[in-house]
């Protein structure tokens, strides 16, 4: 019996719940270390990036305004599709030379770090927020919400753990996001993608593109209807891009230093807290 | 009108009709008609201001290096009150040192428990001389006496008070880590509460371990200057206050001095945009409180007397320089004619004049810059065509005044609407559907305030989480207070000031 051959997986992006190719057409060869095709990814453009900021923003109030307790189970139900699809995601890892125990670490540490901050859903607002004793006759209180649509530029290193632990925070608290996926690899950014699909994840909370990150971040750090910066890739080039695009629009903006993704300092409710407005009420007390 | 209410007074003491001040009566106020208000300035005679102030750097107040001096004037009279020097790169530099230097050596090396000792002596000593503070603050700036006396300054004690207490409690702040102080910080304060935003910005600051430059706004920096003396009074260490003074170039060599760790910057949107992008690549931390646009959203179920008096204060509090103000009134149609004309005969009963006076309502515009863009903005409303309201009080002959007023007929899109106008200026909408008055709410660039007035609690919290914007005044507004965390979304703004969040952009967290 001759072998059989095996099916290539087509790899898009992930926009709006669904999976559109770049509106370009345009792809680009991933590689392994020895120079051969593992597969084309698309090589978005301009278009994509503002295609995915409006779903991004529709979703927002959405999601935003679930329950506490349901966003947390819809993190936990993202931990349980990726457990069912470890292996799927050990191989994808795998095709970049990734070493088998590396990538089944990260794999997991994956699954966890969503658990972890599927925790955290109906809890940081209760770390973060305040009774505030005012002097005057008022209740007076301070809550957390969320800021709004995130950009997320994630590094080319630990592409699934590292986009995991940026998505993680930034949707936990009830933020929508685009995704600027690792550039070297982003298979597995695309696969995550359909694991968010299965999951509950309503459709535009999460969108993740692939591409060129000189090509689409300047657009999507200037563009009007971004709220806030998750940035990891700290050259004083992309810093300075980044900031001087986020004062157009009063954007916030988070360099986020990683030195090792595996490291457990990446799970701390803070990370939530920086895409977080808080929303003081005053009520006045009397008869 | 005064015979109307005659009659009423007659009634009601034979047949029990509604009185002018009864709850929801339609009759209205009309206090002019019974008796003239005889004047009542404060008395500004047991104290003696300088003619001319200096920097105040290294706990000493020293000449500009340059030799310049500004001059601040009464608004309400347009009189030079005293001249103060104009900072330069030179004296922004030997502040930033002084503040170094006094961060390096001791502010650092002090326990927290010192630390607020000495910002508890710094509340005290403003409580000790508020009436002084408070007559200044009033003069230079144009706000009433009554503001400046009765908010601005008892407030601004009282942030140094709050604050005065975190300075040993901060491992209590920041669950699971440890904060650590930044360094030097510089601050950059507007025109519209001094002393006020003087206290947001210094108190945090020192409170966890930083020393601080300061440069109050050209138009209004006199009460900063006799803060610096009560600095000195209060035997703070040189240094770890500076206060230079200066006009916007002043602030700009603050923001681009290479040893600032971090700016504070309270002032409009258009300037706050400007910092944050020469910002960009450094890694000076900021917090930014910029302007708004506040709606006041009132439902038919509102309170109506308690509404109009809260839609008063929203927006002629302060002349209406206030950046949280409810600048925009959106009435639902059902009680919108009622609660406009209550309005209308509500702001007739404001006295508009000098601003010692201590039955003024409505004191003077804090500058001419401001008297002229109001105007500019009051003719572009007009030529958007809508329709103009303002109170028919007297205005003084000199100084800068400008009536109460109301723009009804405008359009979501248009300039008034949209655009701040730091002025005595209400625009008014109406609506039928709540999520009609929550999408014109959010239809704004700003975030930092809104209003809400209806009976039912219920409503109060689904409108108060749909709309954007920092702060909730429910069935209130222009309420403030050091626990009370404040600041904008959106372009309103980044970072809060006041309450435990007003210590988050003070420290680095280990």
């Amino acid at each position: 019996m001759s072998d059989r051959i095996k099916v290539l997986k087509t790899y898009k992006t992930y926009v709006d719940g669904k999976f559109p190719r770049s509106e370009s057409d345009r792809t680009y060869k991933i590689t392994d270390s020895k120079g051969k095709t593992i597969a084309n990814a698309c090589r978005c453009t301009r278009k994509d990036v503002r295609n995915a900021v409006v779903p991004a923003r529709a979703a927002f109030s959405g999601w935003s305004s679930r329950s506490a307790y349901n966003r947390g189970q819809v993190l936990y139900r993202i931990a349980e599709m990726l457990e069912g699809r470890k292996e799927q995601f050990v191989e994808e890892l795998m095709l970049t030379d990734v070493k088998k125990s590396d990538a089944e670490n990260e794999v997991q540490l994956s699954i966890d770090r969503l658990i972890y901050f599927a925790g955290w859903t109906d809890k940081y607002p209760q770390v973060f927020g305040t009774v505030n004793p005012v002097a005057s006759a008022h209740f007076n209180f301070s809550m957390p919400e969320s800021t709004g649509v995130v950009g997320i530029i994630a590094p080319d290193e630990s592409p699934l753990l590292a986009l995991v632990s940026l998505v993680a925070p930034v949707i936990a608290g009830g933020n929508s996001c685009v995704v600027l996926a690792s550039e070297v690899n982003p298979l597995p950014a695309v696969s995550f993608g359909e694991v968010l699909h299965a999951s509950d994840v309503p459709g535009g909370a999460v969108n993740i593109l692939t591409g060129f990150r000189d090509e689409m971040l300047d657009h999507l750090t200037s563009h009007m209807d971004v709220n806030a910066v998750f940035n990891t890739i700290l050259d004083q080039n992309t810093r300075k891009l980044i900031d001087e695009n986020a004062s157009i629009s009063i954007k916030r903006v988070e360099h986020y230093e990683a030195k090792n993704w595996k490291d457990d300092s990446h799970e701390n409710p803070y990370l939530i807290l920086n895409f977080q407005e808080t929303k003081t009420t005053w009520h006045p007390i009397g008869v | 009108m005064s015979e109307q209410i005659k009659e009423t007074k007659t009634e009601s003491a034979t047949n029990g009709a509604q009185k002018p001040t009864s709850p929801n009566s339609d009759l209205k106020l009309d206090f002019a008609s019974f008796w003239e208000y005889s004047t009542a300035p404060e008395s500004g005679d047991f104290f003696d201001l300088k003619e001319s102030y200096d920097h105040f750097i290294g706990g000493k107040f020293v000449k500009p290096v340059k030799g310049r001096y500004m001059k601040t004037i009464n608004p309400s009279n347009e009189e030079v009150i005293a001249e103060f020097a104009e900072g330069t790169s030179e004296d922004v530099d030997s502040a930033v040192k002084a503040a170094r230097k006094a961060y390096d050596k001791e502010w650092s090396k002090l326990s927290g428990k010192e630390r607020g000792k000495y910002i508890y002596r710094l509340a005290r000593m403003i409580q000790g001389r508020s009436r002084e503070l408070a007559i200044v603050e009033s003069m230079d700036g144009g706000k009433p006496i009554r503001e400046s006396r009765d908010v601005d300054i008892p407030l601004a004690a009282a942030y140094f008070f709050y604050y005065a207490g975190w300075a040993d409690k901060l491992d209590y702040a920041f669950p699971g880590r440890e904060a650590k102080p930044l360094g030097v910080c510089g601050q950059i304060i507007p025109w519209n509460f001094p002393l006020l935003m003087l206290s947001w910005k210094i108190a945090p600051a020192l409170a966890a371990g930083n020393t601080v430059v300061l440069k109050p706004a050209e138009a209004t920096p006199l009460t900063a200057l006799i803060f610096a003396e009560i600095c000195q009074d209060a035997g703070l260490p040189d240094g770890v206050v500076n206060i230079v003074t200066g006009a916007g170039q002043t602030g700009a060599e603050i923001v681009n001095h290479p040893d600032v760790n971090k700016i504070a910057f309270t002032g409009s949107t258009k300037v706050g945009k400007i910092i944050q992008k020469s910002l960009a690549g450094t890694d000076k931390k900021f917090t930014l409180e910029l302007g708004g646009k506040g709606a006041n959203i009132v439902f038919e179920d509102a309170p109506i007397d308690q509404t109009v008096d809260g839609i008063i204060n929203a927006i002629f509090f302060n002349q209406g320089h206030v950046c949280c103000a409810g600048s925009r009134l959106l009435v639902q149609e059902g009680i919108a004619d009622r609660l406009i004309q209550k309005l209308k005969d509500r702001m007739e009963t404001l006295i508009v004049g000098d601003p010692l006076d201590k039955n003024t309502d409505v004191g003077a515009i804090n500058s001419k810059m401001q008297f002229d863009k109001i105007n500019e903005y009051i003719e572009i409303g007009k030529n958007e065509g809508a329709t103009i309201h303002q109170s028919s009080c007297n205005l003084p002959d000199s100084g800068f005044f400008c009536r109460p007023t109301l723009f009804m007929d405008v359009a979501q899109s248009n300039r008034i609407v949209q655009e701040e106008i730091f002025g005595p200026v209400l625009t008014i909408q109406t609506f039928r559907t709540p999520d009609e008055a929550v999408q014109k709410a959010n239809n704004t660039q700003y975030g930092l305030s809104g209003g809400v007035w209806t009976d039912k609690g219920s409503k109060i919290f689904k409108i108060g989480s749909q709309i954007r914007s920092g702060v909730i005044w429910s069935n209130t507004f222009n309420k403030f207070d050091p626990t009370s965390p404040f600041g904008g979304y959106k372009e309103s703004g980044v970072g809060r000031e006041g309450g435990l969040h007003g210590l988050y952009p003070y420290v680095k967290l280990k």
